[in-house]
Protein backbone atom coordinates (compact mmCIF):
# COMPACT_ATOMS: atom_id res chain seq x y z
CA UNK A 1 0.00 0.00 0.00
CA UNK A 2 1.45 3.05 -1.10
CA UNK A 3 0.25 6.04 0.67
CA UNK A 4 2.80 8.81 -1.60
CA UNK A 5 1.61 9.67 -4.85
CA UNK A 6 0.49 13.28 -5.86
CA UNK A 7 -2.81 12.05 -8.06
CA UNK A 8 -3.58 9.62 -5.07
CA UNK A 9 -3.10 12.18 -2.16
CA UNK A 10 -5.20 15.00 -4.26
CA UNK A 11 -7.15 13.53 -7.23
CA UNK A 12 -6.51 15.37 -10.74
CA UNK A 13 -9.70 15.97 -12.06
CA UNK A 14 -8.91 18.37 -15.21
CA UNK A 15 -8.08 15.16 -17.20
CA UNK A 16 -11.63 13.67 -17.13
CA UNK A 17 -13.25 17.49 -17.24
CA UNK A 18 -10.95 17.45 -20.61
CA UNK A 19 -11.31 14.04 -21.95
CA UNK A 20 -15.17 12.94 -21.07
CA UNK A 21 -16.30 16.54 -22.44
CA UNK A 22 -14.08 16.05 -25.76
CA UNK A 23 -15.34 12.21 -25.95
CA UNK A 24 -19.01 13.47 -25.32
CA UNK A 25 -19.07 15.98 -28.30
CA UNK A 26 -16.65 14.29 -30.41
CA UNK A 27 -18.26 10.41 -30.01
CA UNK A 28 -20.77 9.74 -27.66
CA UNK A 29 -23.43 12.41 -28.63
CA UNK A 30 -23.51 11.90 -32.33
CA UNK A 31 -24.11 8.54 -31.60
CA UNK A 32 -26.66 8.63 -29.71
CA UNK A 33 -28.39 11.60 -32.38
CA UNK A 34 -27.99 9.08 -34.85
CA UNK A 35 -29.79 6.53 -32.90
CA UNK A 36 -32.53 9.37 -31.84
CA UNK A 37 -32.58 10.30 -35.24
CA UNK A 38 -33.35 6.93 -36.92
CA UNK A 39 -36.14 6.06 -34.15
CA UNK A 40 -37.56 9.74 -34.18
CA UNK A 41 -40.71 8.71 -35.88
CA UNK A 42 -40.98 5.08 -34.28
CA UNK A 43 -39.36 1.93 -35.50
CA UNK A 44 -41.65 1.56 -37.94
CA UNK A 45 -40.88 3.62 -40.91
CA UNK A 46 -37.60 1.70 -40.35
CA UNK A 47 -38.46 -1.47 -40.89
CA UNK A 48 -40.14 -0.29 -43.92
CA UNK A 49 -36.70 1.23 -45.24
CA UNK A 50 -35.07 -1.30 -44.00
CA UNK A 51 -37.40 -3.95 -46.21
CA UNK A 52 -37.13 -2.00 -49.53
CA UNK A 53 -35.57 -4.59 -52.20
CA UNK A 54 -32.28 -2.03 -52.47
CA UNK A 55 -31.96 -2.38 -49.06
CA UNK A 56 -32.12 -5.92 -48.60
CA UNK A 57 -29.84 -7.23 -51.69
CA UNK A 58 -27.34 -4.29 -50.83
CA UNK A 59 -27.28 -6.18 -47.01
CA UNK A 60 -26.89 -9.59 -49.18
CA UNK A 61 -24.10 -7.98 -51.37
CA UNK A 62 -22.32 -7.10 -48.34
CA UNK A 63 -22.45 -9.81 -46.33
CA UNK A 64 -21.48 -11.72 -49.66
CA UNK A 65 -18.29 -9.77 -50.14
CA UNK A 66 -17.27 -10.46 -46.51
CA UNK A 67 -17.89 -14.25 -46.84
CA UNK A 68 -15.23 -13.91 -50.00
CA UNK A 69 -12.82 -12.10 -48.74
CA UNK A 70 -12.21 -12.39 -45.05
CA UNK A 71 -11.13 -16.33 -45.43
CA UNK A 72 -9.43 -15.32 -48.28
CA UNK A 73 -7.77 -12.55 -45.78
CA UNK A 74 -7.36 -15.09 -42.99
CA UNK A 75 -5.25 -17.91 -44.78
CA UNK A 76 -3.55 -15.72 -47.15
CA UNK A 77 -2.53 -13.72 -43.78
CA UNK A 78 -1.46 -16.61 -42.31
CA UNK A 79 0.49 -17.61 -44.44
CA UNK A 80 2.12 -13.85 -44.92
CA UNK A 81 2.62 -13.77 -40.91
CA UNK A 82 4.65 -17.42 -41.56
CA UNK A 83 6.66 -15.62 -44.44
CA UNK A 84 6.95 -12.39 -41.79
CA UNK A 85 8.38 -14.54 -39.23
CA UNK A 86 9.92 -17.23 -40.61
CA UNK A 87 10.93 -16.02 -44.35
CA UNK A 88 14.24 -15.30 -46.02
CA UNK A 89 15.35 -12.91 -43.60
CA UNK A 90 16.17 -10.04 -46.61
CA UNK A 91 12.76 -10.56 -47.59
CA UNK A 92 11.00 -10.51 -44.15
CA UNK A 93 12.43 -6.65 -43.69
CA UNK A 94 10.99 -5.73 -47.22
CA UNK A 95 7.31 -7.51 -46.06
CA UNK A 96 7.61 -5.53 -42.83
CA UNK A 97 7.64 -2.07 -44.40
CA UNK A 98 5.39 -3.21 -47.73
CA UNK A 99 2.39 -4.85 -45.29
CA UNK A 100 1.81 -1.82 -43.89
CA UNK A 101 1.01 -0.12 -47.54
CA UNK A 102 -2.48 -0.76 -47.78
CA UNK A 103 -3.12 1.42 -44.43
CA UNK A 104 -1.35 4.15 -45.51
CA UNK A 105 -3.19 4.69 -49.07
CA UNK A 106 -6.33 6.38 -49.44
CA UNK A 107 -9.03 4.19 -50.45
CA UNK A 108 -9.72 5.99 -53.65
CA UNK A 109 -6.15 5.47 -54.59
CA UNK A 110 -6.80 1.72 -53.63
CA UNK A 111 -9.60 1.87 -56.09
CA UNK A 112 -7.80 3.64 -59.59
CA UNK A 113 -5.04 1.14 -58.77
CA UNK A 114 -7.33 -1.12 -59.27
CA UNK A 115 -8.84 -0.04 -62.05
CA UNK A 116 -5.51 0.57 -63.99
CA UNK A 117 -4.87 -2.83 -64.30
CA UNK A 118 -8.42 -4.64 -64.20
CA UNK A 119 -10.24 -1.73 -66.05
CA UNK A 120 -11.37 -1.88 -69.52
CA UNK A 121 -8.15 0.55 -70.22
CA UNK A 122 -6.38 -0.98 -67.59
CA UNK A 123 -3.42 -3.30 -68.06
CA UNK A 124 -5.10 -6.76 -68.45
CA UNK A 125 -8.33 -4.78 -69.69
CA UNK A 126 -8.01 -6.06 -73.17
CA UNK A 127 -6.89 -10.04 -71.89
CA UNK A 128 -9.76 -10.01 -69.52
CA UNK A 129 -12.43 -8.75 -72.08
CA UNK A 130 -11.81 -11.08 -74.71
CA UNK A 131 -12.13 -13.95 -72.29
CA UNK A 132 -15.56 -12.23 -71.42
CA UNK A 133 -14.19 -11.84 -67.37
CA UNK A 134 -15.82 -8.55 -65.98
CA UNK A 135 -14.19 -7.24 -62.71
CA UNK A 136 -14.07 -3.97 -62.93
CA UNK A 137 -18.06 -2.51 -62.25
CA UNK A 138 -18.76 -5.97 -61.13
CA UNK A 139 -18.50 -8.65 -58.00
CA UNK A 140 -15.00 -9.27 -58.31
CA UNK A 141 -13.40 -5.80 -58.72
CA UNK A 142 -15.13 -5.36 -54.98
CA UNK A 143 -13.97 -8.00 -53.32
CA UNK A 144 -10.34 -7.35 -54.99
CA UNK A 145 -10.82 -4.13 -53.33
CA UNK A 146 -12.04 -5.50 -50.20
CA UNK A 147 -9.13 -7.91 -49.82
CA UNK A 148 -7.04 -5.17 -50.39
CA UNK A 149 -7.27 -2.57 -47.75
CA UNK A 150 -8.21 -5.94 -45.14
CA UNK A 151 -4.96 -7.47 -46.09
CA UNK A 152 -2.52 -6.67 -43.08
CA UNK A 153 -4.65 -7.20 -39.98
CA UNK A 154 -4.50 -10.91 -39.92
CA UNK A 155 -0.66 -10.57 -40.79
CA UNK A 156 -0.03 -7.51 -38.05
CA UNK A 157 -2.49 -9.46 -35.30
CA UNK A 158 -0.78 -13.00 -36.17
CA UNK A 159 3.13 -12.63 -36.43
CA UNK A 160 4.15 -11.31 -32.85
CA UNK A 161 2.06 -14.15 -31.52
CA UNK A 162 4.25 -16.58 -33.74
CA UNK A 163 7.65 -14.20 -33.37
CA UNK A 164 6.35 -15.09 -29.25
CA UNK A 165 5.39 -18.78 -29.49
CA UNK A 166 9.27 -19.45 -31.43
CA UNK A 167 9.96 -23.25 -33.15
CA UNK A 168 10.11 -25.14 -29.78
CA UNK A 169 6.94 -26.73 -29.66
CA UNK A 170 6.81 -27.30 -33.82
CA UNK A 171 10.27 -29.10 -33.28
CA UNK A 172 8.78 -30.81 -30.51
CA UNK A 173 5.94 -32.06 -32.98
CA UNK A 174 8.25 -33.03 -35.58
CA UNK A 175 10.67 -35.06 -33.47
CA UNK A 176 7.14 -37.13 -32.48
CA UNK A 177 6.95 -37.76 -36.73
CA UNK A 178 4.48 -35.32 -36.85
CA UNK A 179 3.43 -34.45 -40.89
CA UNK A 180 3.95 -30.34 -41.64
CA UNK A 181 0.35 -30.29 -41.97
CA UNK A 182 -0.70 -32.44 -38.98
CA UNK A 183 2.16 -29.90 -36.96
CA UNK A 184 0.34 -26.71 -38.27
CA UNK A 185 -3.03 -27.96 -37.50
CA UNK A 186 -2.56 -29.14 -34.09
CA UNK A 187 0.22 -26.89 -33.15
CA UNK A 188 0.52 -23.31 -34.99
CA UNK A 189 -3.21 -23.46 -34.99
CA UNK A 190 -4.17 -23.33 -31.19
CA UNK A 191 -1.31 -21.07 -30.63
CA UNK A 192 -2.02 -18.26 -32.32
CA UNK A 193 -5.52 -18.93 -32.70
CA UNK A 194 -6.65 -15.56 -30.41
CA UNK A 195 -4.90 -13.33 -32.32
CA UNK A 196 -6.30 -14.90 -35.58
CA UNK A 197 -9.48 -14.41 -34.13
CA UNK A 198 -8.81 -10.58 -33.11
CA UNK A 199 -6.96 -10.29 -36.72
CA UNK A 200 -10.09 -11.66 -38.13
CA UNK A 201 -12.67 -9.51 -36.43
CA UNK A 202 -10.98 -6.16 -37.81
CA UNK A 203 -10.87 -7.63 -40.96
CA UNK A 204 -14.49 -8.54 -41.12
CA UNK A 205 -15.83 -4.75 -39.67
CA UNK A 206 -12.85 -3.65 -42.37
CA UNK A 207 -15.01 -5.14 -44.80
CA UNK A 208 -18.27 -4.90 -44.28
CA UNK A 209 -17.61 -1.50 -43.73
CA UNK A 210 -15.50 0.06 -46.71
CA UNK A 211 -16.53 2.81 -48.83
CA UNK A 212 -14.12 4.78 -51.04
CA UNK A 213 -12.52 1.41 -52.50
CA UNK A 214 -15.61 -0.14 -53.30
CA UNK A 215 -16.97 2.72 -54.86
CA UNK A 216 -14.55 3.61 -56.91
CA UNK A 217 -14.69 -0.01 -58.58
CA UNK A 218 -18.55 -0.98 -58.21
CA UNK A 219 -21.26 -0.01 -60.90
CA UNK A 220 -23.82 2.31 -57.84
CA UNK A 221 -26.20 0.48 -59.73
CA UNK A 222 -29.07 0.05 -57.06
CA UNK A 223 -30.53 -3.55 -57.03
CA UNK A 224 -27.28 -4.65 -58.16
CA UNK A 225 -23.37 -3.40 -57.46
CA UNK A 226 -24.30 -1.48 -54.52
CA UNK A 227 -23.20 -2.35 -51.27
CA UNK A 228 -24.89 -0.82 -47.85
CA UNK A 229 -22.35 1.66 -47.43
CA UNK A 230 -22.68 2.66 -50.84
CA UNK A 231 -26.73 2.56 -50.47
CA UNK A 232 -26.20 5.03 -47.36
CA UNK A 233 -24.62 7.45 -49.34
CA UNK A 234 -26.93 7.03 -52.64
CA UNK A 235 -30.19 7.58 -50.12
CA UNK A 236 -28.04 10.73 -48.37
CA UNK A 237 -28.01 11.81 -51.70
CA UNK A 238 -31.29 11.53 -53.01
CA UNK A 239 -32.79 13.15 -49.63
CA UNK A 240 -34.30 10.28 -48.48
CA UNK A 241 -32.63 10.55 -44.98
CA UNK A 242 -34.82 7.44 -42.99
CA UNK A 243 -33.59 4.88 -45.71
CA UNK A 244 -29.82 6.49 -44.94
CA UNK A 245 -30.42 6.55 -41.13
CA UNK A 246 -32.11 3.01 -41.27
CA UNK A 247 -29.10 1.19 -43.40
CA UNK A 248 -26.64 3.23 -40.91
CA UNK A 249 -27.82 1.98 -37.39
CA UNK A 250 -27.60 -1.76 -39.33
CA UNK A 251 -24.09 -0.78 -40.30
CA UNK A 252 -23.42 0.86 -36.58
CA UNK A 253 -25.05 -2.42 -35.20
CA UNK A 254 -22.36 -4.58 -37.00
CA UNK A 255 -19.70 -2.33 -35.46
CA UNK A 256 -20.98 -2.31 -31.63
CA UNK A 257 -20.85 -6.35 -32.11
CA UNK A 258 -17.26 -5.89 -34.22
CA UNK A 259 -16.29 -4.01 -30.57
CA UNK A 260 -17.82 -6.31 -28.49
CA UNK A 261 -16.46 -9.03 -29.68
CA UNK A 262 -12.65 -7.75 -30.20
CA UNK A 263 -12.94 -7.03 -25.95
CA UNK A 264 -13.96 -10.35 -25.66
CA UNK A 265 -11.16 -11.61 -27.54
CA UNK A 266 -8.32 -9.38 -25.92
CA UNK A 267 -9.92 -10.79 -22.46
CA UNK A 268 -9.55 -13.84 -23.37
CA UNK A 269 -5.71 -13.49 -24.51
CA UNK A 270 -5.05 -11.89 -20.73
CA UNK A 271 -6.65 -14.71 -19.57
CA UNK A 272 -4.69 -17.10 -21.43
CA UNK A 273 -1.67 -15.58 -21.38
CA UNK A 274 -1.35 -15.14 -17.16
CA UNK B 1 20.71 -31.96 -28.96
CA UNK B 2 20.80 -29.62 -31.89
CA UNK B 3 23.12 -32.06 -33.53
CA UNK B 4 20.70 -35.08 -32.60
CA UNK B 5 17.92 -33.08 -34.42
CA UNK B 6 19.80 -32.17 -37.65
CA UNK B 7 20.88 -35.69 -38.17
CA UNK B 8 17.72 -37.12 -37.49
CA UNK B 9 16.10 -34.62 -39.79
CA UNK B 10 18.24 -34.18 -42.30
CA UNK B 11 15.91 -32.36 -45.10
CA UNK B 12 12.54 -31.59 -42.62
CA UNK B 13 10.60 -28.51 -44.00
CA UNK B 14 9.93 -27.80 -40.45
CA UNK B 15 13.67 -27.84 -39.50
CA UNK B 16 13.51 -23.98 -39.26
CA UNK B 17 9.53 -24.47 -38.64
CA UNK B 18 6.54 -23.56 -40.94
CA UNK B 19 7.30 -21.48 -43.55
CA UNK B 20 10.72 -20.97 -44.25
CA UNK B 21 9.72 -23.57 -47.34
CA UNK B 22 8.93 -22.06 -51.12
CA UNK B 23 5.45 -22.69 -50.63
CA UNK B 24 4.35 -20.34 -48.23
CA UNK B 25 6.07 -17.10 -48.99
CA UNK B 26 5.58 -17.97 -52.51
CA UNK B 27 1.81 -18.32 -52.24
CA UNK B 28 2.02 -15.33 -50.42
CA UNK B 29 3.91 -13.42 -51.94
CA UNK B 30 1.62 -14.37 -55.48
CA UNK B 31 -1.66 -12.72 -53.17
CA UNK B 32 0.10 -9.40 -52.24
CA UNK B 33 1.52 -8.96 -55.97
CA UNK B 34 -1.68 -9.81 -58.01
CA UNK B 35 -3.94 -7.62 -55.44
CA UNK B 36 -1.65 -5.15 -53.87
CA UNK B 37 1.99 -4.33 -55.88
CA UNK B 38 0.70 -4.64 -59.54
CA UNK B 39 -2.17 -2.03 -59.00
CA UNK B 40 0.03 0.68 -57.11
CA UNK B 41 2.84 -0.41 -59.85
CA UNK B 42 0.14 0.50 -62.01
CA UNK B 43 -0.57 3.80 -60.44
CA UNK B 44 2.67 5.20 -60.63
CA UNK B 45 3.40 3.79 -64.18
CA UNK B 46 0.54 5.43 -65.29
CA UNK B 47 1.24 9.09 -63.73
CA UNK B 48 4.73 8.65 -65.35
CA UNK B 49 3.36 7.48 -68.78
CA UNK B 50 1.07 10.41 -69.08
CA UNK B 51 3.91 12.75 -69.80
CA UNK B 52 7.15 13.47 -68.34
CA UNK B 53 5.29 17.01 -67.08
CA UNK B 54 2.36 15.26 -65.76
CA UNK B 55 3.27 15.07 -62.23
CA UNK B 56 3.90 19.20 -62.27
CA UNK B 57 1.03 19.20 -64.52
CA UNK B 58 -1.20 17.87 -61.32
CA UNK B 59 0.47 20.20 -58.91
CA UNK B 60 0.07 23.19 -60.96
CA UNK B 61 -2.95 23.18 -61.27
CA UNK B 62 -4.47 25.26 -59.12
CA UNK B 63 -7.73 23.24 -58.16
CA UNK B 64 -5.31 20.07 -57.43
CA UNK B 65 -3.01 22.24 -55.42
CA UNK B 66 -5.52 23.63 -52.88
CA UNK B 67 -7.14 20.30 -52.77
CA UNK B 68 -3.88 18.74 -51.68
CA UNK B 69 -2.75 21.69 -49.59
CA UNK B 70 -6.31 21.21 -47.25
CA UNK B 71 -5.51 17.64 -47.18
CA UNK B 72 -1.81 18.44 -46.12
CA UNK B 73 -2.84 21.59 -43.43
CA UNK B 74 -6.15 20.22 -42.09
CA UNK B 75 -4.04 16.46 -40.90
CA UNK B 76 -1.47 18.56 -39.40
CA UNK B 77 -3.96 19.81 -37.55
CA UNK B 78 -5.71 16.77 -36.93
CA UNK B 79 -2.41 15.32 -35.48
CA UNK B 80 -1.52 18.11 -33.47
CA UNK B 81 -4.60 18.28 -31.60
CA UNK B 82 -5.14 14.54 -31.43
CA UNK B 83 -1.31 14.91 -29.63
CA UNK B 84 -2.95 16.59 -27.05
CA UNK B 85 -6.47 15.33 -26.37
CA UNK B 86 -5.30 11.84 -27.06
CA UNK B 87 -2.78 11.73 -24.66
CA UNK B 88 -5.48 13.72 -21.64
CA UNK B 89 -7.55 11.18 -22.70
CA UNK B 90 -4.74 8.32 -22.26
CA UNK B 91 -4.06 9.40 -19.00
CA UNK B 92 -7.93 9.63 -18.25
CA UNK B 93 -7.74 6.08 -18.84
CA UNK B 94 -4.49 4.89 -17.38
CA UNK B 95 -4.45 7.18 -13.97
CA UNK B 96 -8.25 8.33 -13.25
CA UNK B 97 -10.71 6.18 -11.90
CA UNK B 98 -14.75 6.92 -12.13
CA UNK B 99 -17.89 4.78 -12.50
CA UNK B 100 -18.01 3.58 -16.31
CA UNK B 101 -14.62 3.88 -17.34
CA UNK B 102 -14.05 0.61 -18.47
CA UNK B 103 -17.41 1.44 -21.23
CA UNK B 104 -15.49 4.55 -22.19
CA UNK B 105 -12.18 2.61 -22.99
CA UNK B 106 -14.33 0.32 -25.21
CA UNK B 107 -16.40 2.77 -26.80
CA UNK B 108 -12.85 4.65 -27.89
CA UNK B 109 -12.10 2.12 -30.25
CA UNK B 110 -15.31 2.71 -32.01
CA UNK B 111 -14.72 5.19 -34.59
CA UNK B 112 -12.29 2.12 -36.15
CA UNK B 113 -15.02 -0.31 -36.57
CA UNK B 114 -17.48 1.82 -37.68
CA UNK B 115 -17.82 2.40 -41.32
CA UNK B 116 -16.49 5.48 -42.38
CA UNK B 117 -19.82 6.92 -44.38
CA UNK B 118 -21.91 6.43 -41.06
CA UNK B 119 -18.90 8.41 -39.43
CA UNK B 120 -19.82 11.12 -41.87
CA UNK B 121 -23.71 10.61 -41.08
CA UNK B 122 -23.02 10.57 -37.51
CA UNK B 123 -21.65 13.88 -37.59
CA UNK B 124 -23.95 15.28 -39.82
CA UNK B 125 -26.95 13.89 -37.52
CA UNK B 126 -25.68 16.10 -34.53
CA UNK B 127 -23.74 18.95 -36.43
CA UNK B 128 -25.97 19.06 -39.34
CA UNK B 129 -27.99 21.75 -40.93
CA UNK B 130 -30.35 21.18 -38.69
CA UNK B 131 -28.43 21.05 -35.67
CA UNK B 132 -29.98 20.98 -31.91
CA UNK B 133 -27.26 22.93 -30.97
CA UNK B 134 -27.67 25.48 -34.28
CA UNK B 135 -23.77 24.21 -34.97
CA UNK B 136 -23.50 23.37 -38.87
CA UNK B 137 -20.06 22.31 -39.68
CA UNK B 138 -21.52 20.92 -43.07
CA UNK B 139 -19.67 22.16 -46.55
CA UNK B 140 -17.00 23.44 -44.12
CA UNK B 141 -13.38 23.14 -43.32
CA UNK B 142 -14.55 22.69 -39.31
CA UNK B 143 -16.39 19.61 -40.57
CA UNK B 144 -13.65 17.98 -42.08
CA UNK B 145 -11.65 18.58 -39.60
CA UNK B 146 -14.37 17.11 -37.11
CA UNK B 147 -14.56 14.15 -39.29
CA UNK B 148 -11.31 13.67 -39.46
CA UNK B 149 -10.43 13.92 -35.77
CA UNK B 150 -13.92 11.79 -34.88
CA UNK B 151 -11.71 8.52 -37.64
CA UNK B 152 -8.27 9.13 -36.41
CA UNK B 153 -9.16 9.31 -32.33
CA UNK B 154 -8.41 5.80 -31.19
CA UNK B 155 -4.32 6.08 -32.84
CA UNK B 156 -2.82 8.89 -30.29
CA UNK B 157 -4.92 7.27 -27.21
CA UNK B 158 -4.05 3.07 -28.17
CA UNK B 159 0.08 4.22 -28.57
CA UNK B 160 -0.14 5.99 -25.08
CA UNK B 161 -1.96 4.37 -23.21
CA UNK B 162 0.30 0.84 -23.32
CA UNK B 163 3.40 3.30 -22.08
CA UNK B 164 1.75 5.09 -19.41
CA UNK B 165 0.88 1.76 -17.62
CA UNK B 166 4.09 0.67 -18.06
CA UNK B 167 5.58 3.86 -16.61
CA UNK B 168 7.80 3.86 -13.40
CA UNK B 169 5.76 5.72 -10.88
CA UNK B 170 9.07 5.73 -8.16
CA UNK B 171 10.70 8.88 -10.51
CA UNK B 172 7.52 10.67 -9.49
CA UNK B 173 7.09 10.09 -6.49
CA UNK B 174 10.79 11.29 -5.85
CA UNK B 175 10.34 14.31 -8.00
CA UNK B 176 7.37 15.47 -5.63
CA UNK B 177 9.01 14.62 -2.65
CA UNK B 178 11.69 16.69 -3.49
CA UNK B 179 9.28 19.69 -3.79
CA UNK B 180 7.97 19.19 -7.50
CA UNK B 181 4.99 21.08 -9.02
CA UNK B 182 2.66 18.68 -10.75
CA UNK B 183 3.32 20.42 -14.05
CA UNK B 184 6.96 19.77 -14.01
CA UNK B 185 7.12 16.36 -13.43
CA UNK B 186 4.79 15.79 -16.10
CA UNK B 187 6.50 17.70 -18.28
CA UNK B 188 10.08 16.19 -17.14
CA UNK B 189 9.54 12.88 -16.45
CA UNK B 190 6.55 11.25 -17.61
CA UNK B 191 6.47 13.61 -20.79
CA UNK B 192 9.85 12.37 -22.20
CA UNK B 193 8.65 8.58 -21.76
CA UNK B 194 5.50 9.03 -23.77
CA UNK B 195 6.99 11.45 -26.86
CA UNK B 196 8.06 8.18 -28.80
CA UNK B 197 4.17 6.98 -28.69
CA UNK B 198 2.70 10.64 -29.12
CA UNK B 199 4.46 10.61 -32.19
CA UNK B 200 4.15 7.57 -33.62
CA UNK B 201 0.73 7.58 -33.32
CA UNK B 202 0.45 11.02 -34.68
CA UNK B 203 2.11 9.91 -37.66
CA UNK B 204 -0.02 7.16 -38.13
CA UNK B 205 -3.44 10.36 -37.63
CA UNK B 206 -1.21 12.12 -40.49
CA UNK B 207 -1.30 8.97 -42.94
CA UNK B 208 -4.98 8.20 -42.23
CA UNK B 209 -6.49 11.97 -42.68
CA UNK B 210 -4.31 12.76 -44.99
CA UNK B 211 -6.02 10.14 -47.73
CA UNK B 212 -9.53 10.05 -45.77
CA UNK B 213 -12.63 9.89 -47.97
CA UNK B 214 -15.53 8.20 -46.60
CA UNK B 215 -16.32 10.42 -43.51
CA UNK B 216 -15.41 13.94 -45.59
CA UNK B 217 -17.82 12.94 -48.57
CA UNK B 218 -20.56 13.88 -47.02
CA UNK B 219 -19.84 16.60 -44.65
CA UNK B 220 -17.22 18.12 -47.22
CA UNK B 221 -19.19 19.26 -49.72
CA UNK B 222 -16.72 19.21 -51.90
CA UNK B 223 -16.11 22.92 -52.50
CA UNK B 224 -13.14 23.43 -55.31
CA UNK B 225 -10.61 25.69 -53.16
CA UNK B 226 -12.65 26.08 -50.18
CA UNK B 227 -13.91 21.99 -48.94
CA UNK B 228 -12.08 19.67 -51.58
CA UNK B 229 -9.79 17.54 -50.08
CA UNK B 230 -7.19 15.45 -52.45
CA UNK B 231 -9.20 12.36 -51.79
CA UNK B 232 -12.28 13.88 -53.27
CA UNK B 233 -10.72 15.81 -55.58
CA UNK B 234 -9.12 12.46 -57.09
CA UNK B 235 -12.39 10.45 -57.31
CA UNK B 236 -13.68 13.12 -59.31
CA UNK B 237 -11.00 13.36 -61.70
CA UNK B 238 -11.78 9.39 -61.94
CA UNK B 239 -15.64 9.79 -62.62
CA UNK B 240 -14.77 12.38 -65.36
CA UNK B 241 -12.50 9.35 -67.06
CA UNK B 242 -9.20 11.37 -66.40
CA UNK B 243 -7.32 8.01 -65.44
CA UNK B 244 -4.07 9.79 -65.76
CA UNK B 245 -4.62 12.89 -63.98
CA UNK B 246 -5.87 10.72 -61.08
CA UNK B 247 -2.36 8.50 -60.99
CA UNK B 248 -0.88 12.26 -61.11
CA UNK B 249 -2.79 13.29 -57.88
CA UNK B 250 -2.50 9.74 -56.49
CA UNK B 251 1.24 9.60 -56.76
CA UNK B 252 1.66 12.51 -54.91
CA UNK B 253 -0.40 11.61 -51.90
CA UNK B 254 0.90 8.28 -51.46
CA UNK B 255 4.76 10.32 -51.23
CA UNK B 256 2.82 12.58 -48.74
CA UNK B 257 2.03 9.38 -46.60
CA UNK B 258 4.40 7.11 -47.54
CA UNK B 259 6.79 10.38 -46.51
CA UNK B 260 5.65 10.00 -42.74
CA UNK B 261 5.31 6.67 -42.40
CA UNK B 262 8.94 6.02 -43.25
CA UNK B 263 10.34 8.89 -41.57
CA UNK B 264 9.00 7.48 -38.69
CA UNK B 265 10.15 3.79 -39.60
CA UNK B 266 13.43 5.86 -39.57
CA UNK B 267 12.89 7.89 -36.48
CA UNK B 268 11.87 4.74 -34.50
CA UNK B 269 15.47 3.07 -36.10
CA UNK B 270 16.97 5.89 -34.44
CA UNK B 271 15.43 5.70 -31.00
CA UNK B 272 16.25 1.26 -30.78
CA UNK B 273 19.88 2.25 -31.66
CA UNK B 274 20.41 4.67 -29.44
CA UNK B 275 18.18 2.65 -26.95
Amino acid sequence: MRLTGYNLVKPDIFPRVVGLGYLGMLLFLPIAAIFWRTFEHGVAPVIAALSAPEAVHALWLTLLIVAIAVPLNTVFGILGALTLTRGWPPLRSLLDIVIDVPFAISPVVVGLALLLVYGRMGWFGGWLADHGIRVIFALPGMVLATIFVGLPFVIREVAPVLREVGLEQEQAAETLGASPWQTFIRITLPCVRWGLGYGVVLTSARALGEFGAVSVVAGHIAGVSQTLTLYVDDRFQSFDMTGAYAASIVLAMLALATLLLMNRLVDRERNYEH
Amino acid sequence: MQDARALAWPSGVLRRGLGTNLLVPGLFLTYLSVIVLLPLAAVVASAKTAGSGALWHAMASPAAKAALGLSLGSSIVVALINAIMGTIIAWMLVRDSFRGKAAVNAVIDLPFALPTIVAGLVLLALYGHDSPFGVNVAYTRAGILLALLFVTLPFIVRSVQPVLIEVDREMEEAAESLGAGRWSIFTRIILPSLLPAIISGAALSFARAVGEFGSLVLISGNIPFKTQVASVYIFGQIESGDLAGAAATSTLLLLLSFTVLFGLRALNWVQSREA
